[in-house]
């Protein structure tokens, strides 16, 4: 399987990507919808014209027509032939190719085993369900064993438990198939999920590629960390174990209470719609809960971002529109912040600051 | 069991309004409800007149005549309207070309054209299949380049990206894609082919069952006109029906 390189790739919006995917890896281009993901799949397969150049394993493919690059492209609206039987789908490939009718067989066979869909051979696609259509196209777009896979937001028309479910199938099958994927979605938690490395992507610019907790943990930019939800970083300066399967962590004087794992925790993400507050001192043993001072107030599309001074830390929370509208909150007051435990994202293996 | 012969007998109840019309029309004539019962012979009468056309070859040769014109210029046309209108819907460079030229040509109904094709190719076989050829290619050319047009353009690129040639994707996913269009327009042209050669017979040629129906007209025979109108009806109906069949054929299971 090849390593992708793009060299100042131009096209509408992207303006001078540059690029590089690892062999066999599985890189997700995480940005927003228009950033320029989808452009940059096209590019790869070679769909549309460009300036720059790809390159798989330094070979320059930019001459080479779409069926002659190799790679299998998993489009967002999947695109299976209706006027097709599931078998057919698969083999469309094939047939284009002229390949024997044997060989044809065999191998349509062998991915409607791999894909668990032998039951569907006879099927046409407006008699399947979306996780079925899915493995239909998954197993059409493999069919001439490619040597990159793309994947331009392929669950996001699957209800939320089928595409958790998919995503788990869709990772292990590429680690089993060890083929260089690029996984183009919008959502962070997939991107999370899936990613050997994240790419995220916006206005047409590659902002920072890294693998997820780096992104996380070390956004390189504004943009960046706007994009993953603003979280508040904190170093971790001791930690100790609490025994019952939490930690407590001392962020430059705020104790705080989370999950252990047996690691060293070496900084910690608190997103800011993951803090609540409140005007009141919430009941319940003190743990999580800080009183701070907002000290600036921020519309932010459909929620308030408040930023509250707690000690020497200076923390973000977003408050939904709704429930600041039912709330009294003035720059100056005190009020109290309260951690979800389960929603602190803990960063544990090396330490770049 | 009992359910699903009851089923099966539940067409027959459709042919329950014919069965009362014609009886009421049997009764009418019979009873000379009607002024002047040479204006309308009664069911019984017609049904006397279709079969002895029958029987004598009258109906059958004229019959013949109609559906040959019917066939070979609804045939030629159809298949010239589906080449012509793959390259069109294919190559846009030849949709810029030729669409102006249709979109004039189109609105002219197929007998507009009879005046001039009488002085070009004379009164004979040439000018009704001529004027059917017309009346079939326009629909069926303007339906083929609309379906075509109408595919999904991620389709062919997911066709692309398999390896599969430009020919290969026009025959196995774009027209396939397209034919519930171009199917429309061989329905409606079907029964449109007999609609227009009738009206050529009667208006320019000698034989066939438009002209059958004026030979009639002017020996004052109803009987006869009757006989000829219920076989136009039932010859549009089945070449309707023809395609129709043939479409879910081909189209039910994936649409």
């Amino acid at each position: 399987m090849p390593s992708i390189r793009l060299e100042n790739i131009s096209k509408y919006i992207c303006r001078d990507v540059n690029l590089e995917i690892f062999n066999k890896e599985l890189l997700v281009l995480l940005g927003p919808n228009g950033a320029g993901k989808t452009t940059l799949l096209n590019i790869i397969a070679g769909l549309t014209h460009y300036n720059g150049s790809v390159l798989f394993d330094s070979e320059p493919v930019d001459k080479l027509a779409p069926s002659k690059r190799g790679v299998g492209y998993l489009f967002q609206d999947l695109f299976l032939f209706p006027h097709l039987d599931v078998t057919s789908n698969i083999a469309y490939g094939l047939r284009a190719q002229k390949q024997a009718q044997n060989e044809l067989q065999g191998r349509v066979e062998e991915l409607l085993q791999l894909m668990k869909i032998r039951h569907l051979a006879a099927r046409y696609p407006k008699h399947l369900s979306g996780g079925e259509k899915q493995r239909v196209a998954l197993a059409r777009a493999l069919v001439l064993s490619p040597k990159v896979l793309l994947l331009d937001e392929p669950l996001s028309s699957l209800d939320m438990q089928t595409a958790k479910y998919l995503r788990i199938e869709l990772k292990q099958l590429q680690k089993k198939l060890g083929i260089t994927t690029i996984y183009v979605t919008h959502d962070l938690a997939e991107a999370e999920e899936m990613a050997d490395r994240i790419a995220i992507i916006q206005d047409g610019h590659v902002q920072q590629v890294g693998r997820p907790e780096e992104v996380f943990f070390y956004p390189i930019n504004e943009v960046v960390s706007d994009f993953i939800g603003a979280p508040n970083i904190l170093r971790c300066d001791h930690c100790r174990s609490l025994g019952q399967g939490v930690m407590e962590v001392d962020c430059g004087g705020l104790n705080i209470v989370i999950p252990d794992d047996g690691n060293m925790v070496r900084r910690i993400a608190l997103f800011p719609r993951d803090l609540y507050i409140s005007e009141t001192k919430p009941p319940g043993p003190e743990v999580n809960r800080f009183k701070g001072t907002i000290t600036s107030i921020r519309s932010c599309g459909d929620a308030v971002r408040l930023e509250v001074r707690v000690g020497q830390h200076s923390l973000l929370a977003e408050v939904p529109n709704h429930i600041f509208e039912d709330m009294d909150l003035t720059v100056d007051k005190e009020v109290f912040m309260i951690l979800k435990l389960r929603r602190i994202k803990v960063y544990e293996d090396r330490d770049r600051g | 069991m009992k359910v699903d012969k009851l089923k099966k007998l539940r067409p027959g109840w459709g042919i329950l309004p014919v069965v009362i019309f014609l009886a009421i029309w049997e009764v009418v004539a019979r009873l000379n409800l009607t002024p002047g019962q040479f204006f309308f012979p009664p069911f019984s009468t017609v049904v006397g007149e279709f079969y002895y056309l029958t029987a004598n070859g009258v109906l059958g040769d004229n019959f013949l005549s109609s559906l040959v014109r019917v066939l070979i210029g609804f045939c030629a046309g159809s298949i010239a309207g589906l080449a012509i209108g793959m390259i069109m819907g294919w190559r846009d460079f030849v949709h810029k070309a030729l669409n102006p030229i249709i979109s004039l040509l189109y609105p002219i109904p197929a007998l507009g054209w009879l005046p001039l094709l009488m002085l070009w190719l004379g009164i004979g076989e040439a000018l009704p299949i001529t004027i059917i050829f017309i009346c079939s290619f326009f629909p069926v050319l303007y339906n083929t380049v609309t379906g075509i047009r109408n595919v999904d353009k991620d389709y062919i690129r997911v066709a692309r990206t398999l390896g599969a040639s430009d020919a290969k994707i026009l025959t196995t996913v774009v027209v396939p894609l397209a034919l519930p269009n171009i199917f429309t327009g061989l329905r409606l042209e079907a029964g449109m082919a007999w609609r227009v050669i009738i009206a050529a017979e009667m208006v320019a040629i000698p034989t066939g069952i438009g002209a059958l129906m004026m030979r009639a007209e002017s020996l004052i025979r109803i009987d006869i006109i009757i006989v000829c109108l219920i076989v136009l009806a039932v010859m549009c109906l089945s070449f309707e029906k023809f395609f129709e069949y043939l479409e879910a054929k081909l189209t039910t299971k994936w649409r």
